[in-house]
């Protein structure tokens, strides 16, 4: 049995036991699975999954399930930019800010690099229309210096941060 | 074309209405117009690739004609797109084109040169 981590929030630490980081990593995998099949497999009551799923909720620790949708399936051809955005360094927090606020932005992040940076991953339902969206939406903020857009042309890998197995060392 | 009409041309538009230089799709350059004096002065200044870009998607002329609502100048730099030039070349000829424009709008003298 491993002890708790302690994952702090802005606010207040929250401890999780290994119990817990296993329903984690089990609800990463396949979060459809019911509370009864994940306690069969994690030799639990199904009472103690949903009660620890439910606390992980209402903590915060869990913060939504989504569906993970194959865009070309359904007929909608996407296209995916990654875009950095060179700005005034004061202006940086709120550009990315504005940012994030815009639809087309899936992810937006800030940057130190040799200078302050804005990278966002951005989506588009063709090139005009994402050079339209640059354009008319990201180009006019004030602030906003250069922008350097890379057409993402075939994905190897999309995922999210993993709970590590019991087994691996880590610090959280 | 009334003194009035001509004013609009010559007018400085809000930043989200500017011209924005791209050098291909999604790479803004960092320059801007927002005025029919600035475009004049920022032809000379952008990279030539940029010039291109623009003026083979029609770029130049939607935003003379829809923003500046310049409909004289976008037809003449629309004409300039079927002589296929590139680089300085283009450079050149689209600043002639535009600074004609200017001055007549402005009733400064123009050149004869070409």
């Amino acid at each position: 049995m491993v002890g708790t981590r302690d994952l702090k929030t802005k606010n207040k630490t929250i401890s999780l036991d290994a119990t817990d980081m296993e329903i984690l990593r089990a609800l990463q995998k396949n979060c459809t699975e019911t509370y009864a099949a994940m306690g069969k497999r994690l030799g639990i009551a199904h009472s103690t999954v949903r009660d620890r799923i439910k606390k992980m909720e209402q903590q915060g620790v869990i913060r939504n399930y989504t569906a993970t949708v194959d865009a070309e399936k359904i007929g909608l051809r996407n296209i995916t930019a990654v875009m950095t955005v060179y700005t005034d360094p004061k202006e940086a927090e709120r550009v990315a800010e504005e940012l994030a606020a815009l639809p087309e932005v899936l992810e937006a992040y800030t940057s130190l690099s040799e200078e302050l940076l804005i990278i966002a991953k951005v989506s588009a339902l063709s090139q005009e229309k994402l050079h339209e969206f640059i354009a008319n939406s990201v180009a006019p903020l004030p602030g906003v210096s250069r922008i350097r857009t890379s057409i993402i042309t075939k994905k190897f890998k999309e995922t999210q941060f993993s709970i590590p197995d019991a087994s691996q060392k880590v610090h959280l | 074309m009334t003194l009035d009409a001509d004013s609009k041309i010559l007018k400085t538009v809000p930043r989200e209405k500017a011209f924005y230089f791209f050098t291909s799709i999604g790479n803004y350059t960092g320059t801007s117009a927002s005025s029919l004096k600035e475009f004049m002065g920022r032809i000379n200044e952008v990279n030539p690739k940029s010039l291109e870009f623009h003026l083979a998607r029609g770029d130049f002329e939607k935003w003379v004609a829809e923003v500046l609502q310049d409909a004289e100048l976008a037809a003449e730099i629309k004409r300039l797109q079927k002589l296929n030039l590139t680089g300085n070349g283009l450079r050149d000829q689209l600043s002639f084109v535009v600074s004609r424009r200017f001055k007549r709008l402005t009733n400064q003298p123009t050149s004869s040169r070409y």
